[in-house]
């Protein structure tokens, strides 16, 4: 974990591991330690332990802007810094982070409950998986269609961040190696709704945009609303699986 | 019967929308912040219109704006230079004009600089979305850009216009001197990257908008070759692309971004009123 400065009023927290990480630490993937800590920012915020105007989580850092004293608050963040690694470091809790069903929560509910993610249950996305990428994505994963499909019926995928365009989930859960090219020409129009795939990331869509991911579905789930509370369907740290409509 | 009061568009001009102080506090939700894009000029007319400082105006660029009011009202136009008229009577910039319902009042081609703020007493009345009724032109949220024949309406005056009779506009100047703060990614550039950026002259190129000004000058050479994993963006962020060009994130910025960003603007409202051309220089946040 390294602390950049980012101007005069905010900060970028880098969960990439230095190359003197400790082999424990070092085998835990970016994206786990980005969510704890986004998790832990939140919630901080939140009792009033921290004043940031935004928290912001992507692929390897944690922005925090609006700092009304970023020495200060780096302060803070080093001194957090050991509980954070250690939460994510034991092995039952990584684990109940990572791979246990929803009921395994509940005794985390305390915690995160007001982090706004909705941690408690797994967002459930219908899909019709009928995307035109879907024999391109097939051909790089070496497998069938039938096979794509079950590969994303059958991932517990955690949005790992938001961007692109309001309610866009990256949504992380695939294995490294299923990583897949963008489009090397992005579509000027994609659908409302469509569920696809770059990078280690699935995605979708929540309003037509030019897009260059590959497109395997669509679902009817809206995801972002700006009457609804929270706006986003699909916010930061949110559970999601993928069901066939 | 009594209608509410409105604005009416009779020229929407080059480029009109809806600002007010933005919606800062999304970003996790990939929601850019918005607002006008010179805050201080905005505030300044709410002020002199005798609205909170907060309360949603036109920002108008650079062709001007010709507008109807229904009812009669206390306006005022800061930012540009530009000529303004109410009716028949010649008007001003940076001053609070009380005229009478039925009004024209046409806010001319900018002389100097680029964006003006039009405030009018009670506010632009529209639907907030997420807190704000500014108009983002990246995602599209908030009302759209102002067309010809558009109706906007307007709330009702809260307070009482400043008692001043003419506030002093600062002239936008001929180069821009823009304070640099340290950047998350200084070690993706090379010290040549640095020597460039503090020691020559950029332009602002003509494809720059609310979203970022783009420069055009000595290209920034990178020390780490490849792609950055996306991550967050503040405003006044200088993010070098793969053709070393900076370009400086205004507020409707993305809120991640995938190029490294190698120091971040202390203040951008100067680049509000920069028109294509105009020569910017950095310099340490030391001096």
């Amino acid at each position: 974990m390294r602390i950049r400065p980012v101007g005069a009023h905010a900060l970028l927290l880098d969960c990439t591991a230095p190359a003197d990480t400790p082999e424990a630490v070092a085998d835990i993937p970016e994206a786990a330690f980005v969510e704890a800590w986004r998790a832990e920012l939140w919630r901080r915020r939140e009792r009033g332990d921290l004043v940031a105007v935004e928290i912001v989580p992507a692929a390897r850092t944690v922005l925090l802007d609006g700092l009304p004293d970023p020495t200060a608050t780096a302060e803070q963040l080093t001194r957090w810094t050991s509980a954070v690694t250690a939460a994510i470091t034991r092995p039952n809790q990584a684990d109940a982070k990572a791979h246990a069903p929803a009921e395994a929560h509940a005794q985390d509910h305390d915690a995160t409950a007001e982090d706004g993610a909705g941690d408690a249950a797994d967002v459930v996305v219908p899909v019709t998986f009928d995307g035109p990428d879907l024999p391109a994505v097939a051909e790089h994963w070496g497998v069938d269609v039938p096979a794509v499909r079950h590969r994303l019926t059958s991932t517990r995928f955690r949005v790992a961040f938001c961007g692109f365009a309001p309610g866009f989930p990256y949504l992380t859960g695939l294995p490294a190696e299923l990583a897949l090219p963008r489009l090397a020409t992005p579509r000027p129009r994609v659908p409302a709704g469509s569920v696809a795939l770059a990078g280690p990331y699935a995605g979708i869509y929540p309003g037509a945009s030019p897009g260059g991911w590959l497109l395997v579905g669509r679902t009817d789930l809206v995801l972002f609303d700006v009457a609804a509370d929270p706006p986003a369907r699909l916010g930061p740290g949110t559970r999601v699986r993928m069901v066939v409509a | 019967m009594t209608h509410p009061a409105t604005i009416e568009v009779l020229r929407a001009g080059a480029l009109t929308t809806v600002q007010d102080l933005g919606r800062p506090g999304w970003a996790h939700l990939g929601v850019p912040r918005s607002g006008a894009l010179d805050p201080g000029a905005l505030r300044l007319a709410n002020r002199l219109v005798g609205n909170p400082e907060h309360a949603a105006g036109l920002e108008i660029t650079l062709t001007g704006c010709t507008v109807r009011l229904t009812r009669a009202a206390t306006v005022a136009v800061t930012g540009a230079e530009v000529p303004v008229q109410a009716g028949a009577r010649p008007g001003d910039t940076g001053r609070p004009l009380t005229v009478p319902a039925g009004t024209v009042l046409r806010i001319g081609p900018a002389r100097r600089g680029v964006r003006s703020w039009l405030a009018v007493a009670g506010g632009i009345d529209v639907s907030p979305v997420l807190g704000s009724r500014a108009t983002d032109t990246l995602s599209g949220l908030g009302p759209p850009r102002l067309r010809d024949g558009d109706l906007l309406p307007l709330g009702d005056p809260v307070g009482t216009p400043a008692p001043v009779d003419l506030t002093v506009c600062p002239t936008p100047p001929e180069e821009l001197h823009l304070t640099l703060g340290p950047g998350p990614r200084e070690d993706w550039f090379t010290p040549t990257a640095f020597d460039r950026l503090f020691g020559s002259a950029y332009t602002i190129s003509p494809v720059s908008n609310r979203v970022g000004a783009r420069l055009a000058g000595a290209a920034l050479p990178r020390a780490v070759a490849g792609e950055l994993p996306s991550e967050g963006i503040v405003l006044g962020a200088v993010q070098v692309p793969a053709d070393g060009q900076p370009l400086i994130f205004l507020a409707d910025h993305p809120t991640t971004g995938g190029y490294p960003v190698i120091g971040v603007v202390t203040d951008v409202t100067p680049l509000a009123q920069a028109r294509p051309g105009t020569t910017v220089r950095f310099h340490g946040p030391q001096r």
